[in-house]
């Protein structure tokens, strides 16, 4: 053999894989995907893989730019080091994949730009579970006798990674199902053999074209919201639409994909999958659609019903603040215009 | 550099908009600033709608090649089909047209010129950006059927029927009361001519019962309405009349032997009684009685038939069905009227608690030679007759805790009620009225002849009725506690009689009936037309038309009016055998659409339908109106609007913000705009 279907004379195709702000849950699901794991290792060299492997980023720096075939990026853009990453492995990366919820729309962590940088430490270093007698907090530069200390500098308005760098695919989920990585891992490997063609650049891959009602087994009726309840609250029928029971399932709006399992274990769907094709902020679409069949026409009522949902903005936003139209609160987007 | 040719055309609307916005400023502008997003042309001029502004667009289209044209002027909702016809005139598919107003929206709005030509630039951009994305649409085209349905069988239903069966084709008159004739049955006189109602409106009843071309279906309600303009089924529950159609003459023996008695609260207006088994009134048109299953003996206790026993030809039929009838039409009149207002919702005028306090229906009755007192206006009793009375306007109309709009006919009502009066007792007859509305033909001469009689005329807003006499010469009758404002004092007038010129109010199910036929109605609830000015009686929904008071209050000569106007525009339909509908539609993209069930109900015109085996919904293009009510619903994006999509939204808003200029020139343009 001469060369590979990459075109890469001296070996196989790399890959990397890159943590940026995320819970580690994405690269988990990688290694979930079981002997599929061995495609990859027969397929690809891993090049970058911290949570695998040893590398560090002077490697990555040290690198040709676009030697990289594959890069799966999980996380946002929550501070600078995350930032420097986007970017070099941008550089180094023909295809760069959104991955997992925090990539592409900014997931939980996304959520605290609804507070300022101040209210984020302090709820992380100070508070009755934080023992910190001296307040200490972050800095991005401490003089220690030894010399300066430096660590990532906290942004204040966390962003999702293709608001720092072009991103090629998208592959929602927190974190992604194994079977859709699979199956991605292998149109990729077909792909570099020539077998498949990969979709068009911008695309949501290891996702389905509709929502997640579409695979759900609840039975549902025509749409009539009369109230909101908490799961624990209420008395679920397990056959019927959890919507219909009060129950806010965020199944309506969010890509499909996942096989339903959190609807069909009983839970709400939290709408992990993100956004269905075609819409751009996914928390609106959400409210409007649960909007539309309030069952009254009483605007005292319908308050009243509206009152009984609990945390709105974290309920329909909860895993695309970051990424919606909005994107952050005021005091957020205040500060990171005087960054800017 | 955009592949387009577009062309802009820049309204003055004489002084309309050009006395605010700098036009020619606002040409300019287009035609350099907007040259690279593919406008090759930009003009003002002082009437694009003329002949000469809508051939200069066909001109242009031909001669300079335009793929896309942007007028800005005056609202769409306004010129919107002018200009497409224009640009279609010229060769041009018309949906590649945008019309952006600049007068509703910038010159109406706006005193300060600068800015307004700054924000009608905006504008112009705006419209630029989205007609970019707009794609050629062709009418959907339908058949239609030939047959109408008729509901409501008053004054407006019977003129509409009428007209549409003489000119020969099939009409079905779905009334839900035993006979048809509406309000107007109830009434003895009418003003202003005082010609007798029943004189004027039998004639036409029987005319309907024996048309050729009618199917009369009373005691009969539609319950389901499905299909769109050309093409409706309507199912229609034909209720037990429990006697054989085929059989009765209509001699009324049963009605004369009948046990049971019960107040009539519809036809009498609660003020005479008739049977258990029933014609309304004796000129009921069809004359075959129905049997009231809730108040008849039989039906109670399963003993009686005394009908059964005595009506000669054995027309009665206790064991009779509800028929459900299935109906094929092409278009829909709507003239189900109205309902008098409950005058007990305003409990200082008394009525139901203070015995000779009446409301106008029951008035009628009383001087209607066949109502319960044989036409004698006659207090409660039912023998004496009263020595004054006074008529009190506006109940329950005008009223901001009631109905804020004005019932239209109360006015002439009370003149008439107050020329009978005078007429046929004599009596001292007061008016209570705020303002004398008496607008129409005849009606003010009408106004002078009853000053001429003597009536007393009171202006102010009636504050009380009440039997509590306080001053000699109250006792034993009613006081009306007034403030005369033309007098300028509180008023105290005893009276033995009150009539309440109770207001019109929508029906009591008039919202149902709203969404049965997929139309909507104001927040009152009379049904909404297509424009108030120029297309009274045309509905949002294709197909569906509205005549009569359904509409609003109005006179009969209005409603007979509109019950004609309604079949011409029907007839003209079809005449031309098909009609061309507006290719704005929404559509389901069935891949996407999860089957979630949201959209399902939210839809005014009921073009949605969900396909419970595959799991999806979908839009009957003929019903859809393009509201886009379920596309903004749908949380999976399934759901697309042509003319509405969000690129084309997008991309005007972004048009809009000036980010189709370059960078540079936008934040330029934007400080300048904010200094103006
Ligand atoms: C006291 C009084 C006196 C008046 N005097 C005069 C006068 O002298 N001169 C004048 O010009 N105007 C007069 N008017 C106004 C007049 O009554 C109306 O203009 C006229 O009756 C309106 O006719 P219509 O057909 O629209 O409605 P209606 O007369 O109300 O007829 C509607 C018909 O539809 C039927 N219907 C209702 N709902 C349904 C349904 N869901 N399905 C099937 N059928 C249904 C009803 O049973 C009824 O037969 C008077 C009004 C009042 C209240
Ligand atoms: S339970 Fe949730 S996912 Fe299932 S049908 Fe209802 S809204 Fe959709
Ligand atoms: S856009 Fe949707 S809701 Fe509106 S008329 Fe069409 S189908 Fe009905
Ligand atoms: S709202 Fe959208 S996804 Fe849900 S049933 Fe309607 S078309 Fe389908």
């Amino acid at each position: 053999m001469t060369s590979n279907p990459d075109g890469n004379p001296n070996g196989k195709p790399k890959f990397a894989m890159c943590w940026a702000a995320s819970c580690g849950g994405c690269e988990i699901a990688v290694l979930n995907i079981h002997e599929k794991i061995l495609d990859v290792d027969q397929n690809f060299e891993v090049v970058f893989w911290p949570v695998a492997m040893d590398a560090k980023y002077k490697d990555v720096e040290a690198m040709p730019d676009g030697s990289i075939t594959l890069t799966l990026f999980n996380g946002s853009i929550r501070n600078d080091e995350n930032e420097h990453m986007a970017h070099l492995l941008r550089r180094k990366s023909k295809i760069l994949v959104a991955f997992g919820s925090c990539a592409c729309e900014g997931c939980i962590p996304g959520l605290a730009n609804f507070s300022t940088t101040q209210e984020i430490f302090d709820a992380a270093y100070a508070g009755i579970s934080t023992d910190n007698p001296n307040g200490i907090r972050p800095q991005s530069a401490w003089d220690a006798p030894e010399g300066t200390l430096h660590l990532p500098k906290f942004y204040p308005v966390l962003k999702t990674l293709d608001q720092v760098v072009p991103v090629d695919y998208y592959m929602p989920g927190c974190p992604p199902e194994s079977h859709q990585i699979g199956a991605v891992i292998d149109l990729v490997i077909q792909a570099l053999h020539g077998e498949a063609t990969l979709p068009p650049p911008g695309a949501v891959i290891g996702a389905g074209q509709s929502t997640v009602c579409d695979e759900c087994p609840r039975a549902r009726n025509v749409k009539k919201i009369t109230h909101f309840a908490r799961i624990q609250d209420a008395l679920i029928d397990p056959a019927l639409c959890l919507l219909e029971q009060g129950v806010l399932c965020n199944g309506i709006a969010t890509r499909s994909g996942c096989t339903a399992l959190c609807p069909k274990a009983g839970a709400a769907c939290v709408g992990c999958y993100g956004p269905a094709e075609g819409v751009l902020d996914y928390g609106a679409r959400l409210m409007t659609a649960v909007a539309s069949v309030i069952d009254s026409t009483d605007p005292a009522e319908i308050n009243r019903i509206l009152d009984s949902l609990p945390d709105p903005a974290g309920a329909f936003y909860r895993f695309n603040l970051a990424g919606s139209l909005l994107r952050a609160g005021k005091a957020a987007w205040a500060a990171d215009r005087v960054k800017a | 550099m955009s592949k387009e040719r577009i062309g802009v055309y820049v309204c003055h609307c004489g002084t309309n908009i050009a006395g605010v916005v700098d036009v020619e400023e606002v040409a300019q502008w287009a035609a350099g600033r907007l040259k690279d997003r593919g406008v090759v042309i930009a003009r003002d001029y002082k009437f694009m709608c003329s002949s000469l502004g809508q051939e200069m667009i066909a001109k242009d289209i031909h001669e300079l090649g335009l793929t896309r044209v942007v007028v800005a002027a005056c609202s769409p909702h306004l010129h919107e089909q002018t200009f497409r016809t224009a640009c279609k005139r010229g060769g041009l598919n018309p949906y590649l047209c945008e019309l952006v107003s600049i007068r509703e929206q910038v010159s109406w709005v706006h005193t300060n010129k600068i800015a307004a030509t700054y924000k009608a630039e905006a504008v112009v951009s705006g419209g630029v950006e989205r007609v970019l994305q707009q794609v050629p649409l062709e009418p959907l085209h339908v058949p239609i059927h030939p047959a109408t349905l008729v509901v409501g069988g008053g004054i407006a239903g019977i003129q509409a029927a009428l007209e549409i069966a003489d000119a020969g084709y099939h009409v079905y008159l779905v009334e839900r009361e035993p006979s048809i004739g509406g309000h107007m049955a109830q009434f003895d006189k009418t003003f202003p001519t005082l010609d007798c109602a029943a004189c004027i409106l039998t004639p036409k009843m029987v005319s309907i019962g024996t048309h050729p071309n009618v199917t009369m279906l009373t005691w009969s309600e539609v319950e389901r309405v499905d299909g769109y303009v050309g093409n409706f089924t309507v199912t229609v529950r034909k209720k037990a009349r429990y006697v054989n159609t085929e059989l009765c003459t209509g001699c009324g023996i049963c009605q004369e032997k009948c046990p049971k008695k019960v107040v009539d609260d519809i036809f009498e207006a609660g003020l005479g009684y008739r049977k258990a088994v029933y014609t309304p009134f004796p000129q009921a048109v069809p004359k075959f009685p129905v049997i009231d299953r809730d108040n008849c003996i039989y039906y109670e206790k399963g003993t009686c038939r005394a009908c059964e026993k005595l009506c000669p030809t054995g027309a009665i039929e206790f064991n009779q069905k509800d028929e459900i009838l299935t109906l094929q039409v092409g278009n829909i009149v709507l003239a189900t009227g109205y309902d008098l207002f409950d005058p007990r919702r305003n409990p200082h005028y008394g009525y139901g608690r203070l015995a000779n306090v009446f409301t106008s229906l029951e008035f009628e009755r009383l001087s209607n030679a066949a109502g319960p007192t044989d036409g004698k206006l006659v207090l409660r009793d039912g023998i004496t007759e009263p020595r004054t009375v006074g008529i009190i306007h506006c109940v329950g109309s005008r009223d901001r805790y009631f109905n804020n709009y004005c019932s239209a006919i109360c006015c002439m009502q009370s003149l008439k009620f107050a020329h009978l009066l005078k007429e046929h007792t004599g009596a001292t007859v007061y008016n209570f009225y705020i303002d004398m509305r008496t607008p129409a033909k005849a009606y003010d001469e009408f106004y002078q002849r009853v000053l001429s009689e003597g009536v007393l005329f009171v202006r102010g807003r009636v504050a009380e009725v009440t039997d509590a006499a306080r001053l000699r010469g109250e006792e034993g009758k009613l006081i009306i506690q007034v403030e005369d404002t033309l007098a300028g004092k509180q008023r105290r007038i005893p009276v033995d009689m009150v009539v309440l010129a109770a207001g019109l109010q929508p029906r009591h199910d008039a919202k149902d009936v709203a969404k049965l036929f997929g139309i909507s109605c104001s927040s009152d609830g009379w049904l909404t037309e297509r424009h108030p000015k120029l297309d009274p009686v045309a509905t949002m929904t294709e197909g569906i038309f509205i005549a009569g008071c359904v509409q609003g209050p109005k006179d009969i000569p209005a409603s007979v009016a509109q019950g004609a106007a309604a079949s011409a525009r029907i007839l003209g339909r079809i005449h031309q055998g098909e009609i061309a509908l507006e290719p704005i539609r929404a559509s389901v993209d069935a891949d996407k659409c999860s089957g979630c069930r949201i959209c399902n109900d939210l839809c005014p015109f009921n073009a949605i339908t969900f396909h419970a085996d595959r799991m999806v919904t979908e839009i009957n293009p003929a019903l859809c109106q393009g509201c886009g009510t379920c596309v903004a619903a749908c949380p999976a994006a399934a759901i697309s609007g042509t003319m509405f999509s969000n690129e084309q939204i997008l991309a005007q808003i972004e048009g809009l913000l000036l980010l189709n200029l370059n960078p540079e020139r936008a934040v330029t343009y934007a400080s300048e705009a904010v200094a103006a």
